[in-house]
C-alpha cells in the first residue's frame, strides 16, 4: 500500500495483447500537482498507459493504485465511481455524436453515479440542481472559450474545437487527476499551441495533476517551462531561479512497452540514450 | 479442434455475461428513464406503420389461401377461426419480431458499433457510466415492452385484414367472421401468442447489443457487426419459436 501522498501509482505492470508487448514492466509513482509528461512513437503503448491507469484495460501483471486504491482488484462496478475523480480528454475528441455540446459537457455531471445523486437526482430541488449543471456547463465552455457552441454537434466543430470541447467535458466535474492522449495531434501548430495554453490554464488555476502523451517535444517544453497567469490571463514563462513547476514536471520515454527514461527537462536534454535523443530532434525540427 | 472452437465459445460467454449484467442493471440504480423512453419511441412507435401493414397483408394471404381450401369442404364459414389462431399464435409474433429484428437488431448493433470504433464506449466508461447501464439495459426493457405490444396490434390489424376478404369474397358477415374468430381463441392461445414476443425481443436486444458492443474493425466492422445481428437474431426467432411451441403443445396437449 503506497502512502496517501502518491495519486497514482504503476507497479511493475506489464499488458500483451496476442503477441503484441503494450506495456512491459512500467513502474512510476505520481504525486498530488505533478505533471508528467509522456513521450513515445506511435504504438509505444502511451494510450495504454493512460486506460491502464483508470481501468479501461486490466493489466497482465503488476498492480495499479488510483488515489490509494488499488484498482486492479477492483471490479468494474466499483471502478465507474473512482473513475468519476478522473477527467479523461480521448485523442479523437471521444464526444458522443448523437449528443449537443452543452450535453456532451453536462454529461459527466448527469451520468455519474457519484454526481447523479447530487445534481440530477436530488428530488427535493430538482430545479435548482438543473440549474447549477446548465451553470456549470456555460463555465466550463467559458474556460475553452467555446460558450457559443452550445447547441451544436460535434461534427458542426472543427477538429480543434472538438478536442476544446473534450478538455470542457473532462474538465467540468473538476476531478482531481487529468489524463491527456496526444490532446494536439493532427493539428495546425497555432491550434496546437492554444490546447496546450488550455492544459495549462487548468492545471495552474486548480493545481491539478496531469498526465500528457504526446509525440511533440514542443508540448512538453511548455508545460515544463510555462505558467497560466491568472492576473494577465496569459501563459508566461515561469520565473527563473526557483522555477517551482520546472521541478514537478517529469518527463517519461516509452518504446514499445518499456519505460526508457524518466526525469526532468534537463535530465532529458541531457540524455546520451539514442532514441530519447531522437526524439528532441524530431521535436525541436 | 481446440483452437477451432475457442472463438464461438468465447463469444457465447461473453453473450451470457453481457445478458446477466443487462438483466441484473434492470434492479439496480441509476435507471436511466429518458433513454428507455426514447428507445421505446424509436423502436415501438417507429416501426408502428410498417408492423401494422405487414399485419393487414398476413391476414389477407391467410385467409384467401384458406377460402380456397376451406370452400372445397364448404367450409368457408371457419376462415375467421383459422386467421385467428395462426396469427395470434405463430404469424404475428414471428413476423413482427422478424420485422423489428430487421429494423432494430440492425440500428441496435450500428449505432453501439460506431459507439465502439469512435472510443464512445471506452469515453463512457471513463467517465463513470457503465455502458451496459445507459445502453444495453434501456433497449432490453424498451423492446421487451414494445414488441408484446406491437404484436397485439399487428395480430388485430390482420384479423380486420381476414375480415376485408371473408366478407368481399366469402360473403361473411360481420358476426359470422368475428364471432368464429372469437371463439376459436383460448387463453392458452393469447399467453403463447405474448409469451413469444417477450422472448424474441429479449433476444433481439441483446443479439444487437451484444454484436454493437463486440464490434472491431473500423467502419467495415460496423457493417459486419450489423449484418451478424440481424443474420443471426432472425434464426433466433425461428429456433424459440419451434422450441415453445413444441414445450407449449407437450404442456396443454389437449387437443
Amino acid at each position: 500500500m503506497p502512502d496517501d501522498s502518491i495519486i497514482l501509482r504503476f507497479e511493475d505492470v506489464s499488458l500483451q495483447f496476442d503477441t503484441t508487448v503494450a506495456l512491459d514492466h512500467v513502474s512510476f509513482d505520481m504525486h498530488p500537482g505533478q505533471t508528467y509528461v509522456v513521450f513515445g512513437a506511435a504504438g509505444s503503448g502511451k494510450t495504454m498507459l493512460l486506460k491502464v491507469a483508470v481501468g479501461l484495460v486490466r493489466p497482465n501483471s503488476g498492480r495499479v493504485w488510483l488515489f490509494g486504491e488499488e484498482i486492479t482488484k477492483l471490479r468494474e462496478q466499483d471502478l465507474f465511481d473512482m473513475r468519476a475523480r478522473v477527467g479523461i480528454l480521448f485523442q479523437e475528441g471521444g464526444l458522443f455524436d448523437s449528443l449537443t455540446v452543452a450535453e456532451n459537457v453536462a454529461y459527466p455531471l448527469t451520468n455519474q453515479r457519484v454526481l447523479h445523486e447530487t445534481f440530477a437526482g436530488g428530488s427535493s430541488n430538482g430545479k435548482g440542481a438543473a440549474r447549477s449543471v446548465e451553470e456549470r456547463v456555460r463555465e466550463s465552455l467559458r474556460f475553452v472559450e467555446l460558450e457559443q457552441t452550445l447547441d451544436k454537434f460535434p461534427d458542426e466543430l472543427s477538429g480543434g474545437m472538438r478536442r476544446r470541447v473534450g478538455i470542457a467535458r473532462a474538465v467540468v466535474s473538476e476531478p482531481a487527476l487529468l489524463l491527456y492522449d496526444s490532446p494536439t495531434a493532427g493539428l495546425d501548430p497555432i491550434t496546437a499551441n492554444t490546447i496546450v495554453a488550455l492544459i495549462l490554464k487548468e492545471r495552474d488555476l486548480r493545481n491539478t495533476a496531469t498526465i500528457m502523451v504526446t509525440h511533440r517535444y514542443q508540448d512538453g517544453h511548455l508545460m515544463a517551462n510555462f505558467r497560466y497567469n491568472p492576473n494577465s490571463g496569459q501563459v508566461e514563462r515561469a520565473g527563473g531561479g526557483g522555477d517551482v513547476s520546472q521541478v514537478s514536471t517529469k518527463f517519461l520515454v516509452m518504446n514499445e512497452g518499456r519505460l526508457v527514461f524518466e526525469g526532468t527537462e534537463p535530465e532529458l536534454q541531457a540524455s546520451q540514450d539514442p532514441y530519447v535523443r531522437k526524439f528532441l530532434r524530431v521535436g525541436g525540427a | 479442434m481446440l483452437n477451432l472452437l475457442k472463438p464461438p465459445i468465447e463469444a457465447f460467454q461473453e453473450f451470457v455475461l453481457l445478458s446477466i449484467r443487462a438483466v441484473r442493471n434492470i434492479f439496480r440504480s441509476p435507471h436511466y428513464a429518458d433513454d428507455i423512453f426514447i428507445q421505446m419511441d424509436v423502436i415501438g412507435v417507429g416501426s408502428l406503420f410498417i408492423v401494422s401493414l405487414i399485419g393487414l397483408f398476413s391476414g389477407i394471404v391467410m385467409a384467401l389461401q384458406m377460402a380456397r381450401a376451406l370452400t372445397q369442404y364448404g367450409a368457408q364459414g371457419q376462415v375467421g377461426s383459422i386467421v385467428a389462431i395462426t396469427l395470434v399464435r405463430e404469424l404475428g409474433p414471428v413476423l413482427t419480431a422478424v420485422l423489428v429484428a430487421g429494423r432494430n437488431a440492425s440500428g441496435i448493433a450500428s449505432e453501439l458499433g460506431s459507439m465502439k470504433v469512435t472510443e464512445q464506449i471506452d469515453a463512457m466508461r471513463a467517465l463513470g457510466t457503465d455502458p451496459v447501464q445507459k445502453l444495453v439495459t434501456p433497449r432490453l426493457i424498451a423492446l421487451a415492452t414494445v414488441l408484446p405490444l406491437l404484436t397485439i396490434i399487428s395480430d388485430f390489424i390482420g384479423l380486420i385484414g381476414g375480415y376485408f376478404i371473408a366478407s368481399g369474397m366469402l360473403g361473411l358477415t360481420f358476426s359470422e367472421y368475428w364471432t368464429t374468430a372469437w371463439q376459436a381463441l383460448e387463453y392458452n392461445d393469447l399467453f403463447q401468442g405474448l409469451l413469444k414476443p417477450f422472448v424474441f425481443a429479449v433476444i433481439i436486444a441483446l443479439v444487437g447489443c451484444f454484436y454493437g458492443m463486440r464490434t472491431s474493425g473500423g467502419t467495415q466492422g460496423v457493417g459486419r457487426a450489423t449484418t451478424s445481428a440481424v443474420v443471426s437474431s432472425s434464426v433466433w426467432i425461428f429456433v424459440l419459436t419451434a422450441f415453445i411451441t413444441y414445450v407449449w403443445n407437450r404442456a396443454f396437449a389437449r387437443q
